[in-house]
């Protein structure tokens, strides 16, 4: 019999584990070849990427760089490998590769879409990265416009440019050099006062940007923007007078009124008054890359706001709101983008009366972005739907109201849940954004086609198809990374 | 569960019942649908009572203290709370939520925010408290609910029992004048029901107003100067605990107490 009474006198001291658990060996042992099974899958799959690189990697590092055509890089090859099999002609993005990502914007202008792209990321930043202190935001702004004011044109107005960001940049690089982040918190906790915050510059972005890549008078930007205005005075000072509801509906139809009926007229008689603008560009001229930066970029900016309205509306207990947004969810997704691309292309010009003017990049851009919010939508809903109940009752239980419970409750959660499918739904959309050449607009894909009519080209398809996948695997790879960063800041539970 | 809810005396100076009327319920009636869930509930809660409703799991009692603050909407009947009418109404609904805790079986905090936002939230937005204010009375009740420390965690990395604390201060800060618990203790170990007892025992001794929906028996008869007892819908019996427990009159509850307390 067994003595079931038993003390323990000592306690066990921690130990390391053996050897063969940790480092290199241990990692190997576990992870590769924990058994045999899993020895041979390990061994199949090095010799089946060694296939797939021993493949590629001589056709993109073996290749000929400088060549003005096609035959002419054959005859390098042949005289260089003896065959004109396995090796890449990179001449023709060597050529080519400024079209390929401005289409045909002007030359002498390219330094506006870049800068629009340089001050997008400045714009996103403080949205992206919110650790991100206002000094470091404001720094790189100035910089931005500094760096862009040197490369602008001599006169007398681009000196005072000049010299004001310089003097500016100057200040506030100093700052951050010598003042200490939690020093400069300090002072702020004595009272000093803080930079304004840099969503300012986020939310005047939207109208500089179209400004710099189309061009032309400032007046209708500052008329877009007005717009915006005119919806928030009537929503903040018209609560007073009418119920919530009735005031944003009212603050919603002025906007609108003033964009449809009044702006055009301002605006165009404001640009002949004071002409003060710059330079115009056409949107056939718009083209690679560039234009699918652009779509994707305002389609992505727009379609999450609109896709959480339209995922609150499907939820909502006013039955024409949910009807209104049901059927519009369903509707675009039911149809192919291609359809709606068409439709945007040739189908409104049938709607739309005679001579009004509705750009086509600005109907291609309505159309990508009701697609992907349609998307947005369900994703959210999604989102929405993981919620505990509880979260609506606990937020109800302490008194805050519809709205309040949305902003600071509900929606942080859902969209953290609905984060990997945001993100899909973004990179979606933006290699949607090849699509459009089928309409006739020269994004990337268009102007292979472009290229290949040109006799030096003709003929040539998997370089410029591989660089155009290259471009867009950084972009969509570099969402994909920041989704996952956003996810792994955003982990509240344990740690 | 017969046990008591705290071996120390409990001091009872504050625990004075006013005549003022707390909540007053009148032929309330609700359905679920064509579920008649509670049938003609009328009780009258003075400011300073403490109340405790027991009664089978589905007899209603979540229903009828969810009702109290709009979570759930009644047909008919009249319910007033702190002398404003229950109606449809929003800014009736908002000003009651405003002066009504709720504390609930599994805590409901905001698991995205921090235990320092999610006492000062409320306070913030509904109350227009400004922030600091805001956060030297969060800390105050955190120091009384004993986790002043946990204060910049989130509510993840806490144990159940410091959740069902930080909820109670949570509803505290909106420095409510009624407080209403769903089965505080009911998803907990049983060594933390204990410390989340032991904060509602306090908030008792300071004059609280409360309805408390809960199995812990020893709680009943310990704090509660009135026991309700609810089966299908309605309410069968109440009484003070002594009575409630020592002499029940109805078979329903003589039944529910030899279930409950394992005689
Ligand atoms: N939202 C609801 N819809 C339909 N029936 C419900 C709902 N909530 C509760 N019920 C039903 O109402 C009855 C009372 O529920 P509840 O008040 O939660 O009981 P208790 O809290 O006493 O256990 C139960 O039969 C339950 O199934
Ligand atoms: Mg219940």
């Amino acid at each position: 019999m067994s003595d079931v009474s038993f003390v323990r006198t000592d306690m066990l001291p921690e130990q390391d584990p053996p050897g063969s658990e940790v480092g290199a060996i241990g990692w190997l042992r576990h992870n590769l070849f924990s058994s045999w099974i899993n020895g041979i899958v390990t061994l199949l799959s090095i010799y089946a990427i060694y296939f797939v690189l021993a493949g590629i990697l001589p056709w993109v590092f073996q290749s000929v760089w400088n060549s003005g055509s096609l035959t002419e890089c054959r005859e390098i090859m042949t005289a260089t490998w003896g065959q004109t099999h396995g090796h890449a002609c990179w001449g023709v993005i060597n050529e080519r590769w400024l079209q390929l990502l401005f289409g045909f914007y002007p030359k002498e202008l390219y330094g506006r879409p870049i800068l629009s792209l340089v001050l997008l990321l400045v714009a996103i930043t403080p949205i992206l990265f919110n650790m991100i202190s206002r000094r470091m935001n404001w720094f790189l702004l100035v910089l931005a416009f500094f760096v862009t004011a040197v490369l602008m044109d001599a006169s007398v107005f681009v000196w005072i440019l000049r010299a004001g960001f310089a003097g500016a940049t100057l200040v506030i690089g100093y700052q951050l050099v010598t003042l200490s982040g939690a020093d400069r918190a300090e002072q702020i906790a004595q009272g000093a006062k803080r930079l304004p915050n840099p969503l300012m510059f986020t939310a005047i972005y939207p109208f500089l940007m179209p400004w710099l890549m189309w061009g032309g008078t400032i007046w209708p930007a500052i008329c877009t923007a007005f717009g915006f205005v005119i919806g928030y005075l009537v929503l903040r000072f018209g609560k007073a007078y009418m119920s919530e509801l009735l005031t944003m509906i009212v603050a919603v139809a002025a906007a609108v009124i003033w964009w449809l009926v009044l702006s055009g007229y301002v605006s165009s008689g404001l640009s002949s008054v004071l002409p003060i603008g710059i330079e115009a560009v056409q949107s056939r001229q718009f083209g690679g890359f560039m234009l699918a930066i652009l779509l994707g970029v305002v389609a992505i900016g727009c379609s999450l706001p609109i896709g959480v309205v339209l995922a609150l509306g499907r939820q909502s207990d006013l039955v024409v709101v949910k009807f209104l947004c049901v059927g519009f969810i369903e509707f675009i997704r039911g149809v192919p983008l291609i359809t709606l691309l068409f439709v945007a292309s040739l189908l409104l010009n049938i709607f739309l009366p005679p001579g009004t003017n509705f750009d086509i990049i600005l109907r291609v851009m309505i159309m990508m972005t009701f697609f992907s919010a349609a998307y947005m939508a369900e994703v959210i809903r999604g989102g929405l739907a993981a919620l505990p109940r509880g979260q609506y009752e606990g937020a109800d239980s302490l008194g805050l109201d519809y709205w309040q419970a949305q902003r600071l409750i509900i929606m942080p959660q859902a969209l953290k849940v609905s984060i990997p499918g945001i993100v899909s739904t973004f990179i979606g959309i933006f290699k949607d954004t090849t699509l459009v050449s089928i309409i006739g607009l020269f994004d990337v894909i268009g102007l292979t086609q472009a290229i290949r009519a040109d006799t030096s080209w003709n003929g040539i398809y998997w370089e410029l198809f591989a660089f155009i996948a290259f471009l867009f695997f950084i972009v969509c790879f570099s969402m994909s990374r920041y989704s996952m960063y956003l996810e792994r800041k955003l982990q509240t539970g344990h740690s | 569960m017969s046990e008591l809810a705290t071996a120390r005396t409990i001091d009872r100076s504050k625990m004075q019942v006013s005549e003022e009327v707390a909540i007053e319920i009148s032929n309330m009636n609700k359905w679920f649908g064509s579920f008649h869930v509670l049938r003609d509930i009328n009780l009258t809660v003075n400011q300073g009572e403490r109340i405790v409703i027991a009664g089978p799991s589905g007899s209603g009692k979540s229903t009828l203290i969810r009702c109290l603050n709009a979570l759930e909407e009644h047909q008919q009947g009249k319910i007033t709370v702190d002398g404003t009418v229950l109606s449809n109404d929003l800014k009736n609904i908002d000003k009651i939520r405003r002066e009504v805790g709720m504390v609930f079986q599994h805590f409901n905090l905001f698991p995205h925010l921090t235990i320092l936002e999610n006492l000062t939230l409320a306070p913030i937005w509904v109350r227009k408290t400004p922030k600091k204010e805001a956060e030297e009375t969060a800390m105050h009740f955190l120091e009384k609910v004993k986790i002043p420390e946990q204060a910049l965690k989130y509510p993840g990395q806490l144990s159940g029992g410091q959740q069902q604390r930080v909820a109670i201060a949570r509803s505290l800060c909106m420095k409510p004048r009624i407080m209403l618990f769903d089965e505080p203790t009911s998803a907990l170990d049983p060594e933390m029901i204990k410390e989340v007892l032991d904060t509602m025992i306090e908030l008792a001794e300071e004059g609280m107003t409360m309805l408390v929906v809960t199995h812990e028996m020893g709680f009943a008869r310990q704090v509660a100067n009135r026991v309700i007892f609810m089966d299908a819908g309605q309410i069968v019996e109440q009484n003070e605990p002594e009575e409630f427990f020592n002499n029940p009159k109805s078979e329903r509850t003589k039944l529910f107490l030899s279930q409950i307390l394992g005689h």
